[in-house]
C-alpha cells in the first residue's frame, strides 16, 4: 500500500526534533542539585582552574569536538581564573558514567572545588561560554 | 568544522579531512532517494541507496557518487573558505545508513512492508536531519554505543 503518510509524519517529526536540537546547541544547563562528585586533577589530566575548569568530553566520530575545542582552547588564554581540559570520551568511560556523559561534545563547567555546576551540549557560542563562566562564582 | 587555515596541526596527525559541505550535500540527495524509496516502496531504489551507503561506509563518504557530483557541480559553483572535517564522523554516519538501508532491502525482499517503512524512515530522518539541521549522528549515538556495549 502506497502512501504518502509515512514521508510527512518523518519529515514532520524530525523538523521538529532538528529545531530543538538546533537551539540546545551549546545552551548552559545548570545542574539541579549542588552535590556531585569532584573531579581531580588526576582524572582531567591539568590542575582545576581556581574559579572555573571547562572539561569537554570528545568522541573521534564528531565534527563539532574539533570546533568547540579550538574555541574554548583560544578562550581560556584570556582568562587566568578559567582553565580547559580536553578528554577523550571512549577512553575515559568510567569517568563517562559517573557524570552521565551521553552525547560530545558535552562540555562540564566545575567551579574552583572540582564539582559539577552546570554543562552544554554541542558546540556553544562565544557569548554562552562567557556567560556560562561568569555565572559561576 | 574548522577552516582550512586552522588545520596545520591536523596535517601532522594524519587525520583525513574532507571539504565539510561534501557530506551535507550528499545528505540532501540521499534524503531525496530514500524519501521517493519510501513513497514508492521501491526495492531499486533502495537497493541503490544501499550501494551508496556500502561505498561511503567502506571506501569514504568522499568516494560516493553524490561526492562526484559534489565535486563536479556543485564545489566549483561555492566561494569563501573551505570548511574541513574530519572524514571519519560522516563515514560513521554512512555506516549506520548502510545498517538501516540493508534492514529495509530484507524487509522489501521478503515482503514485510512494515520492515521497510520504520527501517527506511530511519535512514531518512537521520539523513534529512543531517542535510536541515546539520545533525551530528555519530555525536549523539556513539558514545551512548559504547557505554551500553564496553565494560
Amino acid at each position: 500500500m502506497k502512501s504518502l503518510a509515512p514521508l510527512l509524519i518523518i519529515l514532520l517529526l524530525s523538523s521538529v526534533f532538528g529545531v530543538r536540537y538546533k537551539r540546545s546547541r551549546g545552551e548552559f544547563r545548570r545542574k539541579k542539585t549542588v552535590n556531585g562528585p569532584v573531579i581531580d586533577a588526576k582524572s582531567m589530566g591539568i590542575e582545576l582552574g581556581s574559579r572555573v575548569t571547562m572539561l569537554q568530553f570528545s568522541s573521534a566520530f564528531c565534527s563539532p569536538c574539533r570546533a568547540t575545542k579550538a574555541l574554548l582552547e583560544n578562550m581560556v588564554v584570556d582568562m587566568p581564573d578559567v582553565k580547559y581540559a580536553h578528554i577523550d570520551a571512549e577512553s575515559h568511560l568510567e569517568l563517562v558514567r559517573e557524570l552521565d556523559v551521553r552525547s560530545t561534545p558535552t562540555t562540564l563547567f566545575l567551579n574552583g572545588a572540582g564539582i559539577e555546576v552546570g554543562r552544554a551540549m554541542g558546540t556553544p557560542k562565544r557569548s554562552q561560554v562567557l556567560a556560562a563562566v561568569n555565572a559561576i562564582s | 568544522m574548522a577552516l582550512l587555515k586552522e588545520s596545520s596541526a591536523d596535517m601532522k596527525s594524519n587525520i583525513k579531512l574532507i571539504d565539510a559541505r561534501g557530506p551535507r550535500f550528499s545528505a540532501a540527495l540521499t534524503t531525496l532517494v530514500l524519501g521517493l524509496a519510501l513513497v514508492t516502496q521501491s526495492t531499486i531504489l533502495i537497493a541503490l541507496q544501499l550501494l551508496v551507503f556500502a561505498v561511503g561506509a567502506f571506501a569514504g563518504p568522499a568516494k560516493t557518487p553524490y561526492a562526484f557530483l559534489f565535486k563536479k557541480f556543485i564545489r566549483p559553483r561555492l566561494r569563501g573558505d573551505i570548511p574541513v572535517e574530519d572524514v571519519r564522523p560522516p563515514q560513521f554516519a554512512q555506516s549506520i545508513g548502510l545498517i538501516f538501508a540493508t534492514i529495509a532491502f530484507l524487509g522489501s525482499l521478503l515482503a514485510l512492508p512494515a520492515l521497510f517503512i520504520i527501517a527506511t524512515g530511519f535512514a531518512l530522518a537521520a539523513a534529512f536531519l543531517n542535510a536541515a539541521f546539520d545533525f551530528c549522528l555519530g555525536c549523539e549515538i556513539y558514545l551512548i554505543g559504547v557505554r551500553a556495549l564496553k565494560r
